[in-house]
């Protein structure tokens, strides 16, 4: 809790004037208009590290190597504005309940992180720990979420898989009967899970690592990385030493580049010469006009490849499983509105005569094992944290986390150890399919 | 929709085929090594541009085919062809 003077206190030891409920007031009262977020400022032609990508992760990343390391001659550059990308489009669930030993200790770190950010970054992110329901509709489903639910418990994470009647008790909206076309059999049950506010999340952690002297440079669109020495076409690939990066607005030198793109992770990778393991794939999602407060969990359908949850203004928010197949293209399509419609009508039949408001898209890096791809790359200076696919904002403050230490230290560390490049030549793949097939 | 021009049943909904994904040229099970063949199996260009690719026609005639599509308007150009399991031309 930030104390009471703290609160009274009205700039942080950066200058920048802290957010309070009083400061909301005065605003409020007064009508002035807010300062600026971020600063913007020239972009230099030299940095210790560039950063691609103004989403969750590039930006985590910018803020942890600033606070925990006291690299601050960082730059992120992104070629739209900060959360264009996956960051402002998900559907912000965030859990830990994964499959793999690897991936539970990760996502439990990241929701270490999202439970004391709205402090740690003076920022209402809005965080609501609702709980999440995962439904089993076949006996196949059922055994993965046991076998989920003891992966879990051996790790000290919240998760059981639970009976109808229990899951009635939580959601009294849902259809549990046996009449339903795909009965309900059971749930995996993770009261941790919830939803924040995304928005809140990138803007947060670009403030404050603003507030470190971190530079944010939007419009700024990487067209060229400068690599030395490989054995590719130009000097590129494997034994290079990257130089820097080719803009729209100038070169940029640098020692490092990371590669925080996402949908746009294999483009940039084959720009220093590095193939990844990605196919870039669209998710949509679509949320209905605001009704009274009614579904107080997530609740999630792998065999209807439907999610949904409601927001505090009472909207419900609906994903999907990803588009099938490749595409660089975020245009929502009319299939995609009927087929969650329909699935989403067997959970929860009362809902019929609610309308849709709005749908989109956003790319996603999807990897052969649903896991990401994080650390160092055959080329020298050169990393990535990419393959987020659909899972990648609940990781955004642990991957930042790590991918500063890695940056920071030049060592892998032991969090992310198994999501290396090099797990795929070697194949040792890490197999989260089974708890993060259905997008969120 | 997307209308996917099948070599046998021609234009079909992407609905009535399976994506099997970027075309790549499938090595010599005989002569290659692991790290090739899992090479072949993981890596991709994933360009923004045009692909070869491979359709499954799983409704249809049950063949494969692989065709180039771009991957950012999801036009089709030139004709498909007829090709195996993982697409042996690219
Ligand atoms: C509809 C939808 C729902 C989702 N739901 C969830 C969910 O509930 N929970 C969850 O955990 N995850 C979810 N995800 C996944 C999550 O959104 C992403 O994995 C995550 O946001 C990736 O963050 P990022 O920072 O790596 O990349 P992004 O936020 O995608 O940022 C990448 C940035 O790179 C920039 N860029 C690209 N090319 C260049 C270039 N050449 N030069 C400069 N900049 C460039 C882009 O402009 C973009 O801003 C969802 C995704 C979608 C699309
Ligand atoms: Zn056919």
């Amino acid at each position: 809790m930030p104390s009471v003077t703290n609160m009274l206190r009205d700039k942080n030891q950066h200058g920048q004037r802290r957010y309070s409920a009083f400061g909301l007031l005065r605003k409020g009262l007064s009508n002035q208009p807010w300062p600026r977020v971020w600063r913007e400022v020239p972009l230099k032609d030299s940095y210790d590290v560039v950063i691609i990508g103004g989403g969750v992760h590039g930006l985590a990343t910018a803020y942890y190597l600033a606070v925990n390391h006291g690299i601050t001659n960082v730059a992120v550059v992104d070629k739209a504005y900060l959360g264009s990308g996956g960051s402002g489009r998900n559907t912000a669930i965030v859990r830990s309940n994964y499959l793999t030993p690897e991936g539970v200790a990760f996502y439990d770190r990241s929701l270490t992180l999202y439970n004391s950010m709205a402090d740690d970054l003076n920022i209402n992110v809005m965080f609501s720990e609702r709980g999440h329901l995962t439904l089993a509709h076949n006996d196949s489903s059922l055994r993965t979420m046991h076998w989920r639910a003891e992966v879990n418990k051996l790790q000290d994470i919240d998760s059981s898989v639970i009976d109808p009647a229990e899951i009635k008790k939580i959601v009294p909206s849902l259809d549990v009967t046996s009449e339903a076309r795909y009965p309900i059999l059971g749930a995996l049950y993770h009261p941790p899970g919830g939803i924040i506010r995304h928005d809140a999340v990138v803007w947060g952690y670009a403030r404050a690592a603003d507030a470190y002297g971190v530079e944010m440079h939007q419009k700024t669109e990487v067209l060229d990385i400068l690599v030395e020495g490989g054995e590719g076409r130009d000097g590129k690939g494997a034994g290079g030493q990257v130089t820097g990066v080719m803009t729209n607005r100038g070169k940029i030198s640098a020692p490092i580049v990371v590669n925080c793109t996402a949908g746009w992770a294999s483009l940039i990778s084959d720009m220093a010469g590095v193939d990844l393991p990605i196919s870039t794939r669209p998710l949509q999602a679509a949320v209905t006009e605001p009704v009274k407060v009614f579904l107080p969990a997530v609740v999630v359908s792998g065999s209807l490849h439907t999610y949904v949850s409601q927001t505090d203004r009472g909207e419900l928010v609906f994903g999907a499983a990803v588009d099938p197949y490749n595409n660089y293209s975020i245009r929502g399509s009319l299939e995609f509105t009927e087929g969650l419609a329909g699935h989403v009508m067997e959970l929860m039949p009362g809902i019929s005569r609610m309308k849709l408001l709005r749908q989109w898209a956003g790319l996603c890096d999807m990897t052969p094992d649903y896991s990401p791809i994080m650390g160092a790359t055959p080329v020298e200076g050169f990393l990535c944290d990419v393959g987020w696919g659909t899972y990648g904002f609940k990781a955004g403050p642990v991957s930042g986390e790590a991918m500063a230490e890695c940056i920071a230290t030049e060592k892998m560390p032991a969090i992310i150890a198994a999501f290396g490049l090099e797990r795929f030549a070697k194949g040792d793949l890490v197999g989260e399919k089974g708890a993060a097939a259905v997008g969120h | 929709m997307l209308l996917v021009p099948c070599p046998n049943c021609g234009p079909r909904n992407s609905s009535d085929l399976r994506y099997v994904g970027e075309s790549h040229k499938r090595p010599d099970p005989a002569t290659t090594t692991p790290e090739e063949w899992r090479t072949y199996l993981y890596m991709h260009k994933n360009p923004a541009d045009w692909m070869m690719e491979t359709w499954y026609c799983s409704s249809g005639c049950r063949r494969f085919f692989t065709i180039e599509r771009h991957t950012a308007t999801s036009e089709f150009r030139n004709p498909p062809l007829p090709g195996g399991k993982r697409g042996g031309r690219a």
